[in-house]
């Protein structure tokens, strides 16, 4: 089966719901056939308003969306074939786990035995056979969760939505969910469109993500290159931690530059800055600084620890440096630990690769 | 270990289950205390009348009090074919003459009427005898009473009297249904054209069913719109339906009056549009109409108010899941949201007709002839014919309809599926 690419399109897509403020502005965005598609954003920064687009509750104020090539936005919700998993389940707390997911195969008319066979078939891809005539109340936040997956994927629907659908469990249930919805989307190779301002989450889980702000996509990658290769300076801040730096450019060429900060200066690589004089905001991440770096880097200087805080795996160390109390450092506590106090001065060092010169914020 | 044997002792020694009774008993006085004002003035203003209602309505005690020689000689009367012996003759005049003194005897003539027509004039008749002291005590009265008139020789009249013995009756409660103790005892129905009770209850619920129906009808969606309107208008909606709570239920009936009549504003804009003549204005007050729909102005606020707090609740995902899965907006409403609403439709229902069933005011003003209801009759018979017993009779008839309503209502839905908020 060959996939097609642009299985759901969001085509120059605008959404107002006053008539004054978008929503979601001018989006242009390719899911394709089997993907796992992450919609990344703070609240407020229109991915929910997408996915309803998708679903079909919300009808889009200009552009077309296309499921498989056909333009589905004048299409009613239940007719769409789209399967849903709201953020707070949205289970019939008057039908049993049973009826719930027979639900959307009686709607279709489906006969009684494939019901059973295809209910029974969802409820053992999400371990919870046995569970048929409980009622919603009688189930756990994490049952009840697996459930709506299975009822929204009972009926093999070509795209699946997810929105924040691991929202209200814990920590711990939250991330063995992750990796269960990750594997189901694996073994039945469906569209999954999920909706989160959790950025681990999304890193976990995801083929694609989609970091949205201000009703646009910022920035569409994989993960690893969302990480470490982030475009612009809200997607750098959203994304792990950071250390940050403002300045202006002095001199630049093809892969470095020049960033006159404060009183010192710093050499970065330019991302996003094109000639000498503009304004740049400087991106690293925590651990690509290093402590005393046995091989040449080519920043290098000298900062005075302000504080340290244990983390388990990890210890996190804050340092006054070129005039910043912020520089945020991660060291890994392995056997060859370094004692590390308070006031004390360590010298820092990275590559001027890891520094992304930005756009200013 | 199974728990039944062993006892689970306190450190000091105590079994738990006595300790936490004593730790409770504390807290449990504090919290009747608390209540105990509202307990009595409940057992004052409502347990305590309905049992003097109660009492009123098998009250028969005015002959008892009057006669008691007499029904006491009666228990010795063994065969009722016969007339009486002549102990229960003496013992009835001793009774009467007791009454003739103390000029009591004319109530007892007028009450035994009613039980038997003819007893006024026989009684007066042995009154008269005995004022002028005709009557010879050293005799037997049974004879000296017998030819004072020949009803006094029929049996019937002293079976009569007999029945007036036990100190309470239903008779008023088969009025209620319009039946009645004939002459021999047994339970017959009044004639035909006098059944005017059973018409009335048989009206009361119907009357009450439909306004009940047509509540629903018309608050389901209201209360649908104020549940997912948007707060700014829920809350504009919200005072529209509570406006008619703050008023004065006199002042809405009286504004139907004046909306209604035949000369009033819904008559008058429907001979200005031309869907009546002005010399043929439809009667729409003083009848069924006007009852039915001044009724559900008033109750609709008992059925939109349950039926909100209960939508309120559900998600509006609910309806969103119903319908990505493929449901059509009508199963989305019919197999999610309708089923969901059930615990509020109960209670809205039951509150609507419980107070339809008993509703007095408005039947009474704008209802006529054709629309007034049971507790209508229930005052007229409080306050014009002054027979209260009758009155408590059918109250407490009204009030054991309503508590088998509710008890139907229990065993088909469950009291505990009932949402008021």
């Amino acid at each position: 089966m060959s996939k097609n690419p642009e299985f759901v399109k969001f085509d120059k897509v605008d959404k107002s719901y006053d008539g004054k403020v978008l929503v979601v502005k001018d989006l242009q965005l390719d899911i394709a056939e089997g993907e796992f598609i992450t919609m990344l954003g703070p609240s407020g920064s229109g991915k929910t308003t997408c996915l309803m687009m998708l679903a079909g509750f919300e009808t889009p104020t200009h552009g077309e969306i296309l499921l498989d090539g056909n333009i589905i936005s004048n299409i009613p919700p239940h007719k769409r074939g789209i399967g849903m998993v709201f953020q707070n389940y949205a289970l019939f707390p008057h039908m049993t786990v049973y009826e719930n997911l027979a639900f959307p195969l009686r709607v279709r008319k489906v006969e009684k035995d494939e019901i059973d066979k295809k209910v029974d078939k969802a409820l053992s891809m999400v371990s919870l056979n046995g569970f048929e005539t409980r009622m919603p109340a009688q189930l756990s936040g994490g049952q009840q969760q697996r459930v709506a997956v299975a009822r929204a994927l009972v009926f093999d629907p070509a795209v699946v939505l997810m929105d924040e659908p691991l929202g209200a469990l814990d920590k711990n249930l939250r991330e063995s969910m992750q990796y269960e919805i990750k594997h189901i989307h694996e073994s039945i190779g469906v569209t999954v469109v999920y909706v989160t301002h959790d950025q681990s989450e999304a890193l976990t889980m995801s083929n694609r993500i989609a970091v949205f702000n201000d009703g646009k996509v910022q920035q569409l990658s994989n993960p690893a290159e969302l990480y470490e290769k982030p475009v612009n300076s809200f997607v750098a801040e959203f994304i792990g931690e950071n250390n940050t730096f403002n300045g202006e450019i002095v001199d630049i060429d093809k892969d470095k530059c020049k960033v006159k900060l404060a009183n010192s200066e710093i050499l970065a690589n330019p991302i996003s800055v094109k000639s000498k004089g503009e304004k740049t905001t400087v991106s690293l991440r925590p651990e690509r600084a290093l402590i005393n770096p046995s091989e040449k880097m080519d920043n290098m200087f000298t900062g005075k620890i302000e504080e340290v805080i244990y983390h388990g795996d990890h210890t996190r160390v804050r340092l006054n440096l070129l005039g910043s109390s912020e520089f945020i450092l991660k060291v890994p506590n392995s056997t060859s630990n370094l004692e590390l106090k308070v006031s004390q001065d360590i010298n820092i060092g990275w590559n001027s690769i890891d520094a992304r010169a930005l756009d200013p914020k | 270990m199974s728990s039944e044997t062993k006892q689970i002792l306190t450190t000091d020694g105590i079994p738990l289950e006595v300790s936490l009774k004593k730790a409770e008993k504390k807290n449990k006085i504090k919290a009747f205390l608390l209540v105990a004002p509202l307990l009595l003035f409940l057992v004052i203003t409502y347990i305590f009348p309905i049992g003097d209602m109660f009492m009123r309505s098998v009250d028969d005690k005015m002959i008892t009090n009057m006669l008691p020689k007499t029904f006491k000689a009666m228990e010795k009367w063994e065969n009722l074919e016969e007339l009486p012996p002549e102990e229960v003759y003496r013992s009835f005049y001793e009774d009467y003459k007791l009454l003739a003194e103390n000029q009591q005897h004319g109530k007892l003539g007028q009450r035994l009427n009613k039980e038997k027509n003819g007893f006024n004039t026989i009684t007066k008749k042995l009154f008269r005898q005995i004022k002028r002291k005709k009557i010879d005590e050293s005799i037997s009265i049974k004879e000296q009473i017998n030819k004072l008139h020949k009803r006094w020789r029929n049996v019937e009249y002293w079976l009569a009297i007999k029945r007036t013995a036990p100190p309470y009756t239903v008779a008023k409660y088969l009025k209620g249904i319009d039946m009645y103790f004939d002459s021999d005892g047994s339970i017959t129905q009044v004639e035909e054209d006098r059944r005017i009770h059973r018409i009335l209850w048989l009206r009361t619920l119907e009357i009450a069913f439909f306004v009940t129906l047509f509540s629903f009808f018309m608050g389901y969606p209201i209360a649908h719109l104020l549940a997912t309107l948007p707060m700014k208008y829920s809350n504009l909606l919200m005072i529209c339906v509570l406006l008619p709570f703050w008023t004065s239920l006199l002042v809405r009936t009286a504004s139907w009056m004046i909306l209604l009549q035949q000369q009033g504003l819904v008559n008058d804009f429907f001979v200005m549009i031309g869907l009546v003549g002005d010399d043929n204005r439809p009667e729409m007050m003083y009848n069924k109409v006007g009852t039915y729909v001044a009724m559900t102005q008033i109750l609709l606020p008992f059925m939109v108010l349950p039926l909100y707090s209960v939508m309120k609740t559900i998600s509006p995902s609910l309806m969103r899941a119903g319908k990505s899965l493929g449901g059509t907006p009508f199963v989305a409403f019919w197999k999610v949201y309708f089923p969901l609403t059930i615990p509020g439709i109960g209670a809205g229902c039951l509150l609507v007709f419980i107070l339809a069933i008993g509703y007095y005011i408005t039947p009474a003003l704008v209802g006529g002839a054709s629309g007034t209801l049971i507790s209508n009759q229930i005052a007229f018979h409080m306050k014009t014919t002054l027979d209260w017993s009758f009155a408590s009779a059918m109250g407490l008839m009204l009030l054991t309809g309503v508590l088998v309503i509710y008890w139907i209502y229990n065993k088909l839905v469950g009291v505990d599926n009932i949402k008021l908020g």
